[in-house]
């Protein structure tokens, strides 16, 4: 006989529809085939850049590493052309000295919480640590789901932690970090999407992973997460954001994810209020390739700011 | 889930971010005039006569292609009868050698030969580019690694070659359809006389040169070049063996009649109107996808098309709503750009067999959709189209449209499934979309169809048998089997 639990997570993947792991993977490998060149890739990159989290989730973060993350964020190159990112990314104890930089800019604070990234704290500690990167100025919070209880088939479990976080956030994005990675399966994914959505206000995030396991985001899970958006956009008129973090590392790997958003769920979803991407090396590159844009020729990493590289 | 719902909002494809023109720029070295290539070189053709070969991206002259009458289509065979002595005896490890080559140099001259498919064709450049040359090179290779192993064909039997082989090849995959006739024919130690569509001659003639410095022998393959005039004259020849002809139904009938009575061997692969069957269960996103793909590749100018949807009738609105939302983010347009889904349409002849047949679609009260889409304005181009309400008896539904048009009906039952995708004179293809691996099973056991594909749709390989049942014609292409419609067993 089925458990409660079984029967829950069996109903939901019934009710939110099947993914083929083969057909979603070719569609997207037609996304990178799309060919995007002179304007229509200055718009693409300047785009993706206003679209960056610009991340540090290091165990050695200091006030000095969020300061001049900071400032890259604001002013990622001299050219003024170049737009500021979306926001920056860091831990609950680091707010407050990013608040110090940031606040009255067009940066958001995101904190990721919720005892990230394995989320295996007591309800009450996630929610306390939350509570607190709010009242230091976090404008988004990043949680994580508990992943344990979704395979468990704790469903409503789930739901009702993401709505404690939701409630916790006040006034603060939320961002629902799925964890596609431990969620394993495609299928798995749009359900745990779902769940999420359902609870979510307009313009909350749901977010692939937390860039802390080994495969990060992906085109096919970030398009079973923006078919999920745009099914349930269409079925109820709420208005989720994607957020792909971790992986993406290329200017040319941003644009195909951002070929995706605009193939599937059109230009409503092309602002930095929809999709965002999370990431740290992928700012320099997209830099890089505007100033390449601009000037036909490549420059070296290392003349970019917070870059040491070469070739 | 939501989908049951009904939509509330409506999802924006603008300019927000609009993709700039991406053409390819490759040169396709056409040349201003083609001769006949028989016995190894090109020749003016003795009836003095050259026609125009069109591109349907711009309706505008690509090259001038000679017209073959019966004594040149008579000098091809003679080259192709004097060669084969020497042909069939050649090793088959040696004749594997030049299959190796061919494949090769096609894969070296491969952004050029696809360049030139779709100046000539109108067919996308990222099919060409992706799917029409890889595929004919990975023909010529699949088959090299057969030419030296005829004896393991078939357990204590031998495969001998039939002789001169004549072949008639379309207009939809002109390179492609190329390389399944002339692949299996040379691995089996045949020798060759071809023709290519009269409209899509200049990959074949292209390929020609290609052979030339692949260095096989002259006379193994000679390619003649006109229209259904010429075509009669290769299947009536008396000095060929086997014809093998892809094409319509139509012609496939008529030459069936004309080699009844001769010792001609032949196979045929002619029309379709394949059943693309959706059911409930589905994972519906894919299997839109799939549908896309069944019906738009190459406009539509594809043999196992998916044109007929078979769609469970819970989920018909459903798959509707998804898939005029998916016409929204198709582009159709120049051949040439790289960001092009959907290009011209092969020819104006055939243009205009699509819009009749769109024409009668509506007036017999089948409810038409067409995503609105700047077409170019020269040339030949059809928009992507969608027909729900259709029925069996509607001639949407019964003839082959050819062409990027949809015709959308329902069933309630798998036994329903079957009955109506099993009611018509074709039977090419089928597709299967289903979350349960049984009903796979049955489907694909009880549909008449050479290709049943599961859960996707226009997969090929060479080593996997096309054909069909019914009016679709007979003998299989690639594989095993492929490789025995070429061969005596001794």
């Amino acid at each position: 006989m089925s458990t409660p639990q079984s029967r829950a997570l069996r109903s939901l993947l019934e009710d939110v529809g099947p993914v083929d792991h083969i057909g979603i993977e070719e569609r997207v490998a037609k996304f990178t085939t799309r060919s995007i060149k002179k304007n229509a890739k200055i718009f693409g990159l300047k785009l993706a850049t206003s679209m960056v989290d610009l991340t540090t989730l290091e165990g050695k973060d200091t006030p000095g590493k969020v300061a001049s993350l900071c400032q890259k964020a604001l002013r990622p190159h001299h050219d003024p052309e170049i737009p500021a990112t979306a926001a920056v990314c860091v831990y609950p104890a680091m707010v407050k000295h990013a608040a110090g930089y940031l606040k009255g800019t067009s940066v958001k604070i995101a904190s990721v919480a919720t005892a990230f990234p394995s989320g295996q704290a007591p309800l009450k500690t996630r929610l306390a640590e939350v509570r607190a990167a709010v009242a230091d100025g976090a404008d988004e919070i990043d949680m994580v789901i508990n992943r344990g209880a979704f395979l468990a088939g704790e469903l409503a479990l789930v739901q009702d932690e993401i709505s404690a976080v939701l409630e916790a956030c006040g006034e603060s994005t939320l961002k629902v970090i799925l964890e596609t990675s431990e969620l394993e399966t495609y299928d798995q994914i749009r359900a745990a999407s779902f769940l999420a959505m359902q609870v979510l206000r307009p313009g909350d995030f749901i977010k692939t992973s937390t860039g802390k396991t080994n495969l990060n985001a992906t085109l096919g899970n970030n398009q079973v997460m923006l078919e999920a958006i745009r099914d349930h956009y269409l079925a109820t008129g709420v208005e989720i954001a994607m957020k792909p973090a971790g992986g993406i590392r290329t200017a040319k790997q941003a644009l195909h994810f951002l070929v995706a958003v605009k193939e599937t769920l059109g230009d409503g979803w092309l602002s930095n209020s929809r999709y965002r991407f999370g990431a740290s090396a992928l700012l320099n590159d997209l830099v890089r390739q505007l100033v390449k844009e601009e000037t036909g020729a490549y420059q070296a990493p290392y003349s970019f700011s917070e870059s040491s590289s070469a070739y | 889930m939501s989908a049951k719902r009904m939509p509330a909002r409506e999802l924006l494809f603008g300019n927000l971010w609009e993709y700039d023109p991406a053409p390819e720029t490759a040169n396709a070295f056409i040349a201003e005039r083609y001769g006949l290539f028989i016995n190894g070189k090109f020749v003016a053709p003795k009836t003095r006569k050259y026609f125009d070969s069109i591109s349907p991206r711009d309706g505008k002259k690509l090259a001038e292609i000679a017209l073959a009458g019966p004594s040149d289509v008579d000098a091809a065979y003679q080259a192709a009868a004097t060669a084969f002595t020497a042909w069939s005896k050649v090793p088959g490890a040696e004749r594997a050698k030049f299959l190796y080559r061919i494949a090769r140099l096609l894969q070296d001259r491969a952004r050029e030969f696809a360049v030139a498919e779709t100046l000539d064709g109108g067919k996308p450049i990222k099919e060409s580019r992706d799917f029409d040359v890889p595929m004919a090179a990975a023909h010529f290779f699949y088959h090299a690694g057969w030419a030296d192993k005829l004896d393991y064909v078939t357990p204590g039997r031998t495969l001998a070659p039939l002789g001169v082989v004549g072949q008639v090849i379309p207009w939809n995959f002109p390179l492609l359809m190329l390389a399944w006739k002339i692949a299996p024919a040379l691995a089996t130690g045949n020798t060759v006389v071809i023709k290519p569509a009269e409209t899509t001659s200049i990959t074949a003639l292209k390929f020609a040169t290609l052979l030339q410095e692949a260095g096989l022998p002259p006379g193994v393959v000679n390619i003649v070049t006109g229209a259904g005039d010429t075509g009669a004259a290769i299947v009536n020849h008396p000095l060929a063996a086997k014809i093998s002809f892809t094409g319509s139904t139509a012609v496939g009938k008529s030459i069936q009649r004309a080699l009844a009575g001769t010792n001609k061997r032949l196979t045929l692969e002619l029309g379709g109107k394949a059943a693309n069957i959706v059911f409930e269960d589905a994972p519906l996103d894919q299997a839109v996808e799939g549908i896309i793909n069944g019906i738009f590749f190459n406009q539509g100018h594809v043999c196992c098309a998916g044109s007929r949807l078979l769609v469970q009738e819970s989920i018909a609105a459903t798959i509707l709503a998804k898939l005029k939302l998916r016409l929204k983010s198709l582009r159709t347009g120049d051949p040439l750009d790289k960001n092009t889904d959907i290009g011209a349409i092969n020819s104006k002849a055939q243009l205009t067999r699509i819009q009749d047949l769109v024409a009668a679609g509506i007036s017999e009260g089948a409810k038409i959709y067409q995503a609105g889409c700047n077409l170019p304005e020269k040339g030949y181009y059809f928009p992507p189209t969608l027909f729900s309400n259709v029925s069996q008896s509607h001639r949407i539904a019964r003839e082959e449209i050819f062409g990027p048009v949809l015709s959308i009906l329902t069933f309630r039952t798998p036994e329903e499934a079957i009955e109506k995708a099993n009611n018509t004179p074709y039977g090419l293809s089928a597709g299967v979309w289903t979350d349960k691996g049984s009903r796979i099973l049955q489907m694909s056991t009880e549909l008449k169809a050479g290709v049943v594909w599961a859960n996707t749709y226009n997969k090929f390989d060479p080593t996997s048998p096309f054909g069909g049942f019914k009016e679709s014609g007979f003998g299989r292409e690639g594989g095993k089997q492929g490789l025995l419609d070429y061969a005596q067993l001794l």
